[in-house]
């Protein structure tokens, strides 16, 4: 039955990337769908986007596991918006063209900027990919019992062929499809849910409070016991990591104004956020009617919890639909994540720095599509070594590499007239190093007890989440490198960008 | 001065835009007043969500507060927590209503623009 449903999602998304194919023939058709999606489209595409499998499977079975500790992180990750709302997204539109480092470089247009940028944007991406092809597999092998190696190459085919063929107009559509999708499963499963509860969330309450071994601790703060400042460096990477994750940032540019990527935000604020309270009722009914026992003997870290209470509740069929969704949900991830790295490659490294904007519209093409299958099989590769390692930790690496490299620089690159070419080097990669370094000394990678982290020994920092200090030294090293290694740059020039950022205003117009 | 008659489509990153004058409209009173406006809006609106969203963490970290029932089983921190998504979804429609009189703004100095004149 799951199988079936499998073959149906792949078949689905094949026949968007035929006729997404036939549009897809310039460099702004690959990476933007030709700016022309909707507000609408936009909006559903950035949620389907955002919402991972972690977010879809990991959420609903820590709510089941730990109650309000596992409800804790998706208000982060709602409230992130309000970040690339309020600070990000217009200006973005309006300044770049393809990708993130575009936006820098329309202040600061010269090789190092672009190359650094490009440079962050790979590193995040890729990071992000790894953490959900190594999840894709464990999942996949979990609802279908297909081995880890085979799970991993089927999907690394699929986006690689939704990308090379479809480019943008495919990956927006699969991510739109599979938004709807999990929006409808998850609603029907709440509803579900809920009717059992009679409605009422004050009967649901009171049965959660002895409905599993924690007892009344399951509805408070701290089941999982995290430390207080490890649990607020996390929610700062979070809140501020969104705003820099190049895989939602080139989301803007598929559409033709900056009143449409505010319209786009809105919707997938609103998505995200209805998605993130239905949760609760995915995690609450797990944990009453297939129980705490079940969760864990299927998959420790809960990741069946949902797919479980859709047999609970359902029977097969609808633990099958669940189990396509959740696959439709990796396939829509990745297949961003893919064209975000390979814009990087192809955009800002071959046709700006190599070909120093001199390459044609067709070699720009060919570039792209080699670099997507680099990326893929790169990102492929690493993740059929990465099988037995936790690296569910590189999600939120990748978000708190975000908020340390690419959101300081670019607010000071639309709002700071004194900001300069060295301040941005300087800025974005301290930032990412710090963060990475940091990362790679914390106890996600050493553990003193063997085989618990990637490697065995004493961790040099407490923290498992750097933000509460890379991002401070993100934001000081882009001020200090500006201050102390740059030279004033053009006023014009920056009077360019805050008018075109501000008010959209265009040469062509 | 102005003329529309350029169409250089080429990189918006790459050449300086030769048919706007950008410092002109930077210097004009209409962008100064859009400018001011923004920050006024943007900078409290920005401080205010970030320190309702930390306060949370804060106070479930440092503190027990939050577990006292508010209604029936239901804790303050799950109101506090629904009261986020509530925040989230109020400062999107505060943020589309402030940034269409943004817009009107902003529509206003392209017109000038095009026109062909400065102000």
């Amino acid at each position: 039955m799951a199988f079936t449903f499998f073959l149906l999602i792949v078949a689905a998304t094949l026949i968007i990337t035929y006729y997404a194919s036939k549009k897809t023939n310039t460099t702004s058709e690959f990476y933007t769908a030709g700016g022309g999606l909707t507000g609408w489209q936009n909006g559903l595409a950035i949620a389907g986007d955002y919402m991972s499998a972690a977010s879809f499977l990991g959420i609903a079975g820590s709510i089941a596991l730990t109650g309000f500790d596992g409800f804790f992180f998706s208000i982060g990750y709602l409230v992130a918006y309000l970040v690339v709302l309020y600070v990000v997204a217009e200006p973005l539109r309006n300044l770049g063209k393809y990708t993130m480092a575009d936006m820098i470089a329309a202040r600061f247009d010269n090789a190092k900027v672009r190359g650094v940028a490009a440079l962050s944007t790979i590193t995040i991406s890729t990071f992000y990919m790894i953490a959900q092809l190594v999840g894709a597999g464990a999942l996949i092998k979990l609802l279908l019992g297909l081995d880890y190696t085979t799970s991993v190459l089927i999907v690394g085919v699929l986006m690689t062929v939704y990308v090379i063929f479809g480019g943008m107009t495919a990956t927006s559509w699969v991510q739109i499809v599979k938004a709807v999708l999990l929006m409808f499963g998850t609603f029907l499963i709440s509803v579900m849910v809920f009717a059992k509860f009679n409605f009422s969330f004050i009967e649901m309450f009171e049965h959660m409070k002895t409905a599993t071994p924690l007892g009344e601790k399951y509805l408070n703060p701290g089941a999982k016991s995290a430390n207080g400042l490890d649990n607020i460096s996390l929610n700062i990477a979070l809140v501020l990591g969104t705003a820099g994750l190049p895989h939602i940032l080139i989301r803007f540019f598929t559409v033709k104004d900056a009143q449409t990527a505010r319209k786009s935000v809105v919707y997938a604020t609103w998505l995200i956020g209805l998605f993130y309270i239905m949760t609760i009722f995915l995690g609450f009914g797990a944990a009453a009617f297939v129980g705490n026992d079940a969760i864990v003997q299927a998959n420790k870290a809960g990741n069946m919890a949902a797919p479980l209470l859709a047999k609970a509740l359902g029977g097969d069929l609808l633990m099958a639909f669940v189990a396509a969704v959740a696959f439709a949900t990796i396939l829509a991830v990745v297949a961003g994540l893919v064209l975000a790295a390979a814009s990087a490659f192809a955009h800002d490294f071959y046709s700006h720095i190599i070909r120093k904007g001199k390459a044609t519209e067709k070699e720009q093409m060919l570039a792209a599509r080699y670099a997507s299958i680099g990326v893929a099989v790169i990102s492929v590769t690493l993740a059929l070594f990465a099988q037995k390692m936790n690296v569910a930790f590189l999600v939120s690496l990748a978000f708190c590499v975000a908020a340390s490299s690419n959101l300081p620089v670019i607010i000071y690159t639309i709002f700071w007239r004194r900001f300069n070419t060295a301040g941005a080097v300087t800025g974005m990669l301290v930032g990412l190093f710090t963060a990475l370094v940091m990362v790679a000394v914390s106890p996600n990678v050493f553990d003193p007890t063997p085989g618990k982290a990637i490697l065995t020994g004493t961790p040099l920092v407490s923290l498992t989440n750097p933000a509460l200090v890379s991002v401070p030294v993100g934001f000081l090293s882009a001020y200090l490198g500006a201050i102390f290694f740059g030279r004033p740059e053009s006023d014009a020039k920056f009077d360019e960008v805050i008018v075109k950022a501000n008010t959209g205003i265009r040469e062509s117009a | 001065m102005a003329n529309l008659a350029q169409t250089n489509t080429s990189d918006m990153g790459g050449k300086r835009g030769q048919g706007i004058d950008y410092s002109a409209i930077a210097r004009s009173e209409k962008f100064k007043k859009l400018m001011q406006a923004k920050k006024r809006f943007i900078v409290p609106m920005c401080i205010f969500f970030m320190v309702f969203y930390y306060t949370l963490p804060i106070m479930t970290s440092y503190s027990k507060v939050l577990n006292t029932p508010a209604i029936g089983s239901i804790t303050w921190a799950w109101i506090y927590a629904f009261g986020q998504f509530i925040m989230t979804w109020a400062l999107c429609m505060i943020y589309t209503r402030k940034a269409n009189s943004f817009d009107s703004i902003a529509n206003e100095i392209i017109e000038e623009q095009q026109k062909g004149g400065r102000n």
